[in-house]
């Protein structure tokens, strides 16, 4: 490697300068763009597009875009209101449950303070939720349970406990060690240890990654509707479908506009907590 | 320290006691949330499906296993479209965020309106969720990969941009400050003095991006827009339930194995 920086010294008393590369060694680096390069002819061969089609398309797509100008509130307003309360409903209870759920397996899974088998037995809980799309456990949860909001709700559920048990887990692993001695120390019972020592160190980030996952869960509930499990998915996926542009415009910025309000409060929030 | 006396003996207790009535309040509104969303959700459901739950479930996991591996040839195809889908989104996102996360943070935005812009393309684009955006681009572009692919890149651009505008937001001065000392055009302070700092973030964040973009692809095939998914959603609606877990093992595999790759890299370059 010296060699190399050496010939970059070399170049650079002689006048030509140039930045220290990503990857230093040469041929490596060469092989890494034949690679892409190779790999991007290959992919061009598999992606099979009829420009055609995509040509008459593009019509359908400035009508789209256009839409967004003059959204249509009004004529599907019922339907509108019904899926975007039944996706807040859903989005707070799943929220809830999940969370509720999640932290019992997030305690499992923290290295520092449970026992081995405890801890496989989460990490791999952890591992499953966190795999399979919201959409696919939607389908499984609307076979086993149902059309409705129930299903969309457990698979709400379920994903949350991946999302924050992973993270909690990570954030207790991450704890400093002396108040979880200094409270063992006094003779507290393993509950009083979490409650004292564990939990004050974790909350203000625990608060910030719970409101974050209401953020996430509303937005995934807008999805899994399309199979049948609730909310406004399939208010949007049926004016999609209808070529109903208008609609689908007015459900997209009420989509935006609630993601946006929650950032807004979540941030203050998480300050506000900090 | 909020002491109490109880008896003539100092108790202690964690909060004052107008702080623990505020927070006993707290909890008490947000149960009471909990409560009237639970009722919603419940009054929506129809309770009757649930009766016979257990059984539909034992039935479909039986019908799960054992998987039906003898489609499991038939699937790599479709599993490398969706890889391809994946990455092919994240560096169509990679090329369209790069200088909007430019735009967008307020160290390097040119002006304020260019910036309120990027800043407005970012949150719509994290809004809506990939599988909403396929839905799009399958009426707009026909089924196939090529909606998937772009269905990813819109997603991904505000992810890749938020994250990257805040590391953008996040750099050291000066650096940017030495280069422009030199006489450096703007260009050349962004070349010199900012990328050089936001490049491993940047790697960063990008295989992170990868990663999720592997999960997403597995379904964008449900509503046309290519990879396994398509298969999937063929074993469905064939009850092939033997299938289906031919399809999520493979998922589950691919899943693992991108988890692994992209935490190498990460591992490697930061």
């Amino acid at each position: 490697m010296s060699s190399l920086a050496d010939n970059r010294l070399q170049a650079a008393r002689e006048g030509n300068w140039r930045p220290r590369p990503l990857v230093e060694r040469a041929w490596l680096r060469w092989a890494l763009n034949a690679g892409a390069l190779v790999y991007l002819v290959l992919v061009w061969f598999s992606v099979d597009v009829n420009w055609a089609r995509v040509a008459q398309g593009m019509d359908r797509g400035l009508a789209f875009l256009a839409s967004f100008l003059t959204p249509d509130f009004v004529s599907r307003g019922g339907e509108i209101a019904t899926g975007l309360a039944e996706s807040l409903t859903m989005t707070v209870t799943a929220t809830v449950i999940g969370i509720l759920l999640a932290i019992p397996v997030g305690l499992g899974a923290a290295r520092n303070i449970s026992p081995m088998p405890v801890y496989w037995v989460c990490r791999a809980v952890i591992a499953i939720s966190r795999t399979f799309q919201e959409i696919i456990i939607a389908i499984l949860f609307v076979t086993m349970f149902g059309f409705g909001p129930l299903a969309g709700v457990l698979t709400l559920a379920f994903a949350t406990i991946g999302f924050i048990a992973k993270l909690l887990a990570e954030d207790i692993e991450d704890t400093r060690k002396e108040p979880l001695e200094a409270i063992r120390a006094t003779g507290a019972s393993w509950w009083q240890w979490i409650h004292y020592a564990v939990q004050p160190q974790i909350m203000p980030r625990f608060i910030g990654l719970s409101l974050y996952r209401l953020d996430i869960n509303f937005r995934e509930s807008a999805v899994i509707g399309i199979v049948g499990a609730g909310g406004i998915g399939a208010t949007l996926n049926t004016s999609i479908n209808r070529y109903d542009y208008n609609t689908s415009a007015a459900v997209l910025l009420l989509i935006i506009g609630i993601v946006l309000a929650s950032e807004y409060v979540s941030g203050r929030v998480r300050r506000w907590v900090a | 320290m909020p002491l109490l006396q109880i008896n003539n003996e100092p108790v202690w207790r964690q909060r004052e006691p107008a702080r623990q009535r505020l927070v006993w309040l707290g909890w008490f509104l947000g149960v009471c949330l909990f409560l009237f969303c639970a009722r919603i959700v419940s009054d929506n459901t129809i309770w009757e499906f649930m009766t016979d739950a257990h059984i539909q479930a034992a039935s479909l996991i039986g019908r799960m296993v054992p998987p039906d591996w003898s489609i499991t040839a038939s699937l790599l195809l479709p599993l490398w479209d969706t890889v391809n889908i994946a990455t092919v989104g994240t560096a169509l996102g990679v090329l369209i965020s790069f200088p909007l996360a430019f735009l967008a943070a307020a160290n390097t935005s040119p002006h304020p309106s260019l910036r309120a812009f990027a800043l407005t393309v970012i949150v719509s684009s994290r809004s809506i969720n990939a599988l909403i955006w396929a839905i799009l681009l399958v009426t707009i572009v026909g089924p196939g990969l090529l909606a998937g692919m772009v269905a990813i890149a819109l997603r991904s651009i505000g992810f890749l941009g938020k994250l990257l505008y805040e590391a953008i937001e996040e750099i050291d001065t000066g650096p940017v400050e030495a280069i422009r000392a030199t006489g450096a055009r703007p260009m050349q302070e962004l070349a010199w003095g900012v990328l050089p700092q936001i490049m491993p973030a940047f790697a960063g964040i990008t295989v992170y991006r990868w990663d999720i973009n592997i999960r997403e692809s597995t379904v964008l095939g449900l509503v046309g827009a290519g990879g396994i998914g398509l298969q999937m959603n063929a074993a469905i609606n064939n009850l092939a339930w033997g299938q289906v877990a031919t399809v999520f093992v493979l998922i589950f595999a691919t899943v693992i194995l991108s988890e692994w790759v992209s935490a190498r890299i990460r591992h490697a370059v930061i």
